[in-house]
C-alpha cells in the first residue's frame, strides 16, 4: 500500500487521457450538441412563423370568400334584374305583334268578305236577272226594253 | 507486505493476498504493475468508447452510443456551470475524464472478487489487485495532477503576487500573517489528500467487505455480496462525481480573484 514509483506512471496516464479527451472528445460532442439545439429552436421558431403565417392565410381566405359571395349574390342580383327585364320586354313584343297579327288578320277577313260580297252580289244580280229574264221572257221583248234591262243590270252590278 | 503475505496463511492470509498489488522494483522506484495495467485499459475504453461517439457524432438524430456520451457530457457540462463561473477549456473535459475514469476503476470492485486474480494465477500471476482506486497510489496521483492544477491556475488568474496575497493576508488581516498563512497551507494541503483518501478509503473497505463476505460458507456469500454489490453501484457513481465535482470546484475557487 506504499506510495511508489506507480504514482507516477498514474499522472502521466491521467494527464495523457485529460489531454486527449479536451483536444479529441470533447469539442466535437459538445458542438454537435450545440448544434442540435440551435437546430431544435430554429425548428420551434419556424413551426411558429409557419402557425402565424397560416392565421393570416386564413384570414385571408375569409375575407375573399366573403368578397366572393358579395360579389355573386350581387352577380345573381343583376341576373334577375336582367331577366325581368327581358321577360317584360317579350311580353310587350308579344303583345304588339299579336296586336299586328290580329289587324292583318282583320284586313285579310275584311278583304274576304268584299271579295264574297261581291261575288255574291254578282251571282245574286245574275240569279235577278236571269229571274226576271224567266219573267219577264213571256212579256218582255228583249229587244225593245234592250234599254232597260241594261239600266238595271248595271244598277244591280 | 509481499513477505507477510507469504507468512500468513487462512483467512488473513487470503485477505492480504487479495490486497497485495502485483509489484515489480523495490523501495520508491517499485511499480504496481496491476495498478497502472488496469488503469490504463479502463483509460482506453472510455477513450474508445468516447472517440467512437465523437466521430460519428451529428447534430441529427443520435444513435445509441452518442445518445450516452451526450448524456454524460451534458451531465458534466452542468456539473461545471454551476459550480465554475470563470472560462476555461481544460475544465469540462477533465471533469469528464475524471468521473468516468475513476468511475471505471471503481467499476472493477463489482467484478467477483476470486475471479480476476484467478485467471491471473492461472496465467503464473502471483498477486493481481483489480481495482486501480484500492492503489494510493492511483487516487494520490489524480488528487496531486488536480492539485498541480489548482496551484497553476491560482498563480495565473491572480498572479504571484495576488496568490501570495491570498495566502499571508487571509483571512484576518496582515497582522496574524503567520497563522493565516499556516491556515491557508492547510487549507490547500488538505485538498488533494482529502481527495485521494476519501476515494482510496471507500473503496478499499468496499472491496475489504467482498472479500470478507467471501470468506463465508457459500449459502450465505449471496445474501450479504448481493445487497452490497447493489449498494456498491451507489457509492462507485458516488465517488466518481464527488471526485469530479470537488475538482470542479477546488479549480473554481482557484479562478476567483479576491
Amino acid at each position: 500500500m506504499s506510495i511508489n514509483a506507480t504514482l507516477i506512471g498514474q499522472m502521466i496516464t491521467f494527464a495523457l487521457l485529460v489531454w486527449f479527451t479536451m483536444k479529441y472528445i470533447w469539442p466535437p460532442l459538445f458542438d454537435s450538441l450545440e448544434e442540435r439545439k440551435k437546430k431544435i429552436s430554429d425548428g420551434l421558431a419556424a413551426a411558429e412563423k409557419g402557425q402565424e403565417e397560416m392565421h393570416l392565410a386564413e384570414k385571408k381566405a375569409k375575407g375573399v370568400l366573403k368578397e366572393a359571395k358579395e360579389q355573386s349574390s350581387e352577380i345573381v342580383n343583376l341576373a334577375q334584374k336582367r331577366a325581368n327585364e327581358i321577360v317584360e320586354a317579350s311580353k310587350d313584343t308579344a303583345k304588339k305583334e299579336g296586336e299586328r297579327l290580329i289587324l292583318v288578320a282583320k284586313a285579310q277577313i275584311e278583304q274576304e268578305k268584299q271579295q264574297a260580297k261581291e261575288s255574291l252580289r254578282k251571282e245574286v244580280s245574275a240569279l235577278a236577272l236571269r229571274a226576271a229574264e224567266q219573267i219577264l221572257s213571256a212579256e218582255i221583248d228583249k229587244t225593245k226594253h234592250q234599254d232597260l234591262l241594261s239600266k238595271i243590270s248595271n244598277q244591280l252590278g | 507486505m509481499a513477505t507477510e503475505a507469504h507468512a500468513a496463511e487462512g483467512a488473513t492470509g487470503y485477505i492480504i493476498h487479495h490486497l497485495t498489488p502485483l509489484t515489480v522494483g523495490e523501495g520508491f522506484w517499485a511499480l504496481n504493475l496491476d495498478t497502472l495495467f488496469f488503469s490504463a485499459v479502463l483509460g482506453g475504453l472510455f477513450v474508445w468508447f468516447f472517440k467512437r461517439a465523437a466521430e460519428k457524432a451529428t447534430a441529427g438524430v443520435p444513435g445509441l452510443v452518442q445518445n450516452f456520451a451526450e448524456m454524460l457530457i451534458e451531465f458534466v457540462d452542468n456539473q461545471v456551470k454551476d459550480s465554475f463561473h470563470g472560462k476555461n477549456e481544460l475544465i469540462a473535459p477533465l471533469a469528464l475524464t475524471i468521473f468516468c475514469w475513476v468511475f471505471l476503476w471503481n467499476f472493477m470492485d463489482l467484478f467477483p472478487v476470486d475471479i480476476l486474480p484467478l485467471i491471473g494465477s492461472l496465467m503464473g500471476i502471483e498477486y493481481l489487485r483489480v481495482v486501480p482506486s484500492t492503489d494510493l497510489n492511483a487516487t494520490f496521483a489524480m488528487s496531486i495532477s488536480v492539485f498541480c492544477l489548482i496551484i497553476f491556475y491560482s498563480i495565473k488568474i491572480k498572479g504571484p503576487w495576488g496568490f501570495a496575497k491570498e495566502l499571508m493576508f487571509q483571512p484576518f488581516g496582515p497582522w496574524l500573517l503567520p497563522f493565516n498563512l499556516l491556515l491557508k497551507l492547510v487549507e490547500e494541503i488538505a485538498k488533494p489528500i482529502s481527495l485521494a483518501l476519501r476515494l482510496f478509503g471507500n473503496l478499499y473497505a468496499g472491496e475489504l467487505i467482498f472479500i470478507l463476505i467471501a470468506l463465508l460458507p457459500w449459502y450465505i456469500q449471496p445474501v450479504l455480496s448481493f445487497p452490497w454489490a447493489i449498494f456498491h453501484i451507489l457509492i462507485i457513481t458516488l465517488q466518481a462525481f464527488i471526485f469530479m465535482v470537488l475538482t470542479i470546484v477546488y479549480l473554481g475557487m482557484a479562478h476567483e480573484d479576491h
